[in-house]
């Protein structure tokens, strides 16, 4: 096991520059995911600490070795793909073992250890079918024991539940995130999807544009976005914006309405300005809430979804407890002040959070 | 079962039995049997009866302008004793290994070059193409130059070059064993675009994180070509080379335009020789009974793409869920 340090790292293909100087400091056993939109670069990112791409500026290192001209076969790292790139002509040992098998060990030694990890992954009594005879999360698992078998530095995950279904995925998070903890390996995890980001990591690093817009534990990108674009993109559904500016303890919107705010900066009053608020932290406020009115209701059952037309917006909102409203009603909201966030109107910066 | 299921039960009992006439109208074998019979009668027109009347002709002794006697199997007892026919085969064969094993060689490594990124990569891939394209006759006649025994271009430079002397140039169709040399070398440069366009197309369909897999685990280039593009490959290879042999055991064109069959029948092929014994000799039963020799090879030539094509076992079971 080995830390991993990204320090400044840079790649462009030709002229266009995908990632513009990424630092992420990854401590030995931590689980880190990388998150953010399709483009972002984080596969490249990840693609770079495997050796499959160049990097055209910064450094990397695996424990205290700098890996930047270091052949991927040497920097004692294993990936899982997302497609899994499982050898189609190998049964499910044959391909768990290759590397051993590359690298000249005894075929004891590669059957005991494909067994251990066959009995980690649970695959004891798939090891003799080819990948083709597998189900889907089958042949994740056969990626994951590929790797495990390695006993590598470290994991790369690259978008590997994505090719799932959704009751599948679920299930597979849980087992990545419980192999993780037993093996205690140090793993780089490549997703698009926040709830995977937030389930699994220990360090989220949200990626924008090539860049790392801020990273953090998941609980605290959530409670503490810096900008915009974090706020916006951890968290499900996502914050509703409402434009407006600052008016001492409240917030004023465009058309007049009011919502409650805690301290903010002095110099900001009457500046335009951006109201976050996450729509688990609406609620009904029927002496001082705003407001608004019913557009739809999706109830799922653990909660309602209602979506509201707040000052001319449309937000969301979620309530845990049980509302019979209809599209069309007139419902007043408010917010807890302690948990709104501010955002600067030009920049997308957090002005202040309370 | 389905045909059972699918079929509506009539909406009252039928009037009367139905006659033949209604079963062949709408019985759905028969149906199929309709529809097909137009392919067949093709296949029959083009394929079974040539093929028949080929066979037939090999039993008799039918010359042109006579209908031939049946003679039973005395013209490939000739066959056996005829010097010249057991050197066509004898050079038919060598003719086929050698070319297909160079063609195959040559063309999976061109394949594996073109499969890389190169600059220029479809006016390469286009180039490669270009022997493929020029007509059998045109090509043969440009060997027949280059291996020309007094104009040979070949010869020139090697003169030029003060390897051999003026005085004495290498006879290159006149000699039986190079003039069997230039015929394979041109069969070969004609059949590679072939084969390295066609295992180009099989590499293609082998996913790129395979390799990166592979490089991961810790592969090296050979290593990545021995247990991942090889083993990949091999269906396509099973297909390529099946018809590279075909077409190689029964050329015909590049030899007739080179040498025809010289020096001393030494490049003769069985095709080749098959003709000239049958339409330009007149001994149509003789030349029947040539061509009628080549179908146990290019069977066995079948018979191998046909274990060669078999499923192999990790291509089974799809599923997809």
């Amino acid at each position: 096991m080995a830390s991993v340090d990204i320090r400044d790292v840079r790649k462009s293909f030709g002229s266009t520059a995908i990632i513009h100087g990424v630092s992420v400091p990854i401590a030995d056993g931590e689980f880190v995911v990388l998150v953010g939109p399709s483009g972002c670069g984080k596969s490249t990112l990840l693609r770079m600490i495997a050796g499959l791409e160049n990097i055209t500026g910064g450094e990397i290192a695996i424990g205290d070795r700098v890996v930047n001209n270091v052949p991927p076969k040497e920097r004692d790292i294993a990936m899982v793909f997302q497609n899994y790139a499982l050898y189609p002509h190998m049964t499910v040992a044959a391909n768990m073992g290759f590397s051993l098998k590359l690298r000249n060990a005894d075929q004891s030694e590669i059957d005991a250890k494909v067994k251990r990890a066959a009995e980690i992954l649970n695959l004891g009594a798939l090891l003799d079918r080819f990948p083709r005879q597998l189900s889907g999360g089958q042949r994740q698992r056969v990626a994951m024991g590929r790797a495990i078998v390695r006993d590598p530095q470290v994991f790369l995950f690259d978008e590997p539940l994505s090719n799932l279904d959704a009751k599948l995925r679920v299930a597979m998070r849980t087992e990545i995130k419980e192999l993780h903890q037993r093996l205690k390996t140090t793993t780089v995890y490549v997703t698009h999807d926040q709830i995977e980001a937030m389930t699994m990591a220990d360090k989220i690093v949200v990626m924008h544009d090539g860049i790392v817009e801020q990273m953090g534990a998941p609980l605290d990108l959530y409670d503490n976005p810096i900008n915009m674009f974090v706020a916006g993109f951890i968290g499900s559904p996502a914050m509703n914006f409402l434009r407006g500016k600052i008016d001492g303890q409240s917030f004023v919107l465009e058309g007049g309405a009011r919502l409650p705010l805690g301290n903010a900066p002095a110099a900001s009053a009457d500046t335009p300005a951006i109201y976050g608020i996450r729509p688990e932290h609406f609620l009904i406020d029927n002496e001082a809430g705003a407001e608004a009115e019913v557009v739809v209701v999706e109830p799922t059952g653990s909660e309602i979804q209602v979506v509201a037309r707040l000052d001319g917006q449309e937000v969301i909102a979620v309530f845990r407890e049980r509302h019979d409203f209809r599209p069309g009603e007139k419902i007043r909201l408010g917010t807890d002040r302690r948990v709104t966030h501010l955002f600067d109107a030009q920049s997308g910066k957090t002005l202040a959070r309370h | 079962m389905t045909d059972a299921a699918l079929a509506r039960p009539p909406a009252r009992p039928p009037v009367r039995e139905p006659t033949a006439w209604d079963q062949l109208k709408v019985n759905r074998n028969w149906l199929g049997f309709w529809f097909m019979l137009p392919a067949m009668a093709f296949l029959v027109l083009f394929l079974v009866y040539p093929l028949g009347k080929g066979l037939w002709m090999s039993f008799t002794d039918a010359r042109i302008g006579r209908e031939g006697r049946f003679v039973g199997l005395e013209n490939f007892e000739w066959l056996i004793e005829d010097s010249d026919f057991v050197r066509a085969l004898v050079f038919t064969i060598v003719f086929t290994f050698v070319a297909s094993a160079v063609k195959f060689a040559i063309g999976l490594y061109l394949a594996l070059l073109l499969n890389n990124n190169l600059p220029f990569k479809a006016f390469i891939r286009s180039v490669v193409l270009i022997p493929f394209i020029v007509p059998t006759v045109l090509s043969a006649v440009a060997f027949w130059w280059i291996f020309d025994t007094q104009f040979s271009v070949i010869t020139w430079g090697l003169v030029k070059m003060g390897i051999i002397d003026r005085g004495s140039p290498i006879n290159w169709m006149g000699d039986p064993f190079l003039a069997q040399c230039v015929v394979i070398f041109a069969n070969i440069w004609r059949g590679i675009p072939f084969i390295a366009i066609t295992l180009l197309a099989g590499l293609q369909t082998v996913s790129p994180s395979l390799y990166e897999a592979a490089t991961l685990d810790g592969a090296t280039k050979w290593q990545n070509f021995r247990y991942v593009t090889y083993p990949l490959l091999t269906p396509i290879i099973a297909v390529v080379m099946t018809f590279s042999v075909l077409f190689t055991f029964t050329d015909f064109q590049l030899i007739w335009a080179m040498t025809r069959g010289g020096p001393v029948n030494a490049t003769h092929l069985m095709a080749t020789l098959s003709y000239q014994r049958g339409i330009l000799g007149g001994n149509l039963g003789e030349g029947a009974a040539i061509a009628i020799s080549m179908v146990p090879f290019l069977l066995a030539a079948i018979m191998f793409s046909w274990f060669g094509l078999q499923r192999r076992k990790w291509q089974q079971g799809e599923n997809n869920d």
